[in-house]
């Protein structure tokens, strides 16, 4: 199976920006399944750790209020082309899944 | 013997119970059940940032659409130039619950996060950033047509 993470780097002038797309329903526990009538169960992402070269860079405690298929960015310094970084994430039912990428 | 094995049946069971009580706090290091799951705003950040003074700044750019079609997907863009950032977290006082997420910010980290989220009714964003050991929030209001939670 594809994996559920796209992770995309550019740097520019030392400052590496980092892009990433999860695909996750990040149910809320609120909608109502059209077929059923029933609620569907709270169902999200709690953890994202990114890891440049094993380090921690960043990492995110998240609600069920970040949107479907979750989007995030952010930038860091000090990386170098070829780098590693692992982007990983872990949701309340304890799925989990990571890819890992080099710096581009 | 007897002593020997009392003190086996001793050791096992502490192992058993210092490993159990080990579990939860490694599954979820700092996932903060309180905050996220308490209803009021005020709450909400005295559970994430206890015992804290909050400052407001002007130093934190909220980036936001003031007016929104779809609170499902409502993108945020966080800039902030003040020193030493050790995190940034977002929370909405009118949603269910009013902690949306926190980013823990290396310090190789600029002070730079987007991200999407979800706002159920027409809101205020309240933003914080840790720097330097101190927390620091901004707020910017914005009006949703269509709310995002269902």
């Amino acid at each position: 199976m594809a994996s559920s993470i796209r992770l995309k780097t550019k740097t520019n002038n030392g400052v590496t920006t980092v892009r990433a797309i999860i695909r996750h329903p990040m149910e809320t526990g609120f909608r109502i399944d059209n077929e059923t009538s029933e609620l569907v169960p709270t169902h999200y992402i709690k953890e994202v750790i990114v890891k440049h070269n094993d380090k921690v860079v960043m990492s995110c405690d998240w609600s069920r209020a970040v949107s479907k298929n979750p989007y995030l960015s952010f930038m860091f310094k000090g990386a170098s082309t070829g780098d590693k970084l692992e982007l990983s994430w872990r949701d309340n039912k304890n799925n989990a899944d990571s890819i890992e990428t080099r710096i581009e | 013997m007897l002593r020997r094995d009392t003190f086996k049946y001793l050791a096992s069971g502490s192992m058993v119970l210092i490993s159990s009580l080990l579990k939860p706090i490694t599954a979820f290091a700092k996932w903060n059940e309180v905050a996220f799951s308490a209803v009021d705003l005020d709450k909400a950040i005295a559970a994430y940032f206890p015992d804290q003074e909050i400052k407001e700044s002007g130093e934190i750019a909220i980036g936001v659409h003031s007016v929104v079609e779809n609170g499902a997907v409502v993108p945020v863009k966080i800039k902030t130039d003040l020193p030493k950032i050790e995190s940034i977290t977002i929370f909405v006082d009118k949603n269910p619950n009013p902690l949306i997420a926190n980013f823990d910010l290396s310090p190789d980290c600029v002070g730079f996060i987007s991200t999407r989220i979800k706002i159920q009714e027409s809101s205020n964003i309240i933003v914080t950033v840790k720097s330097d050991g101190a927390i620091f929030s901004a707020r910017t209001f914005i009006e949703v047509h269509e709310g995002g939670c269902g």
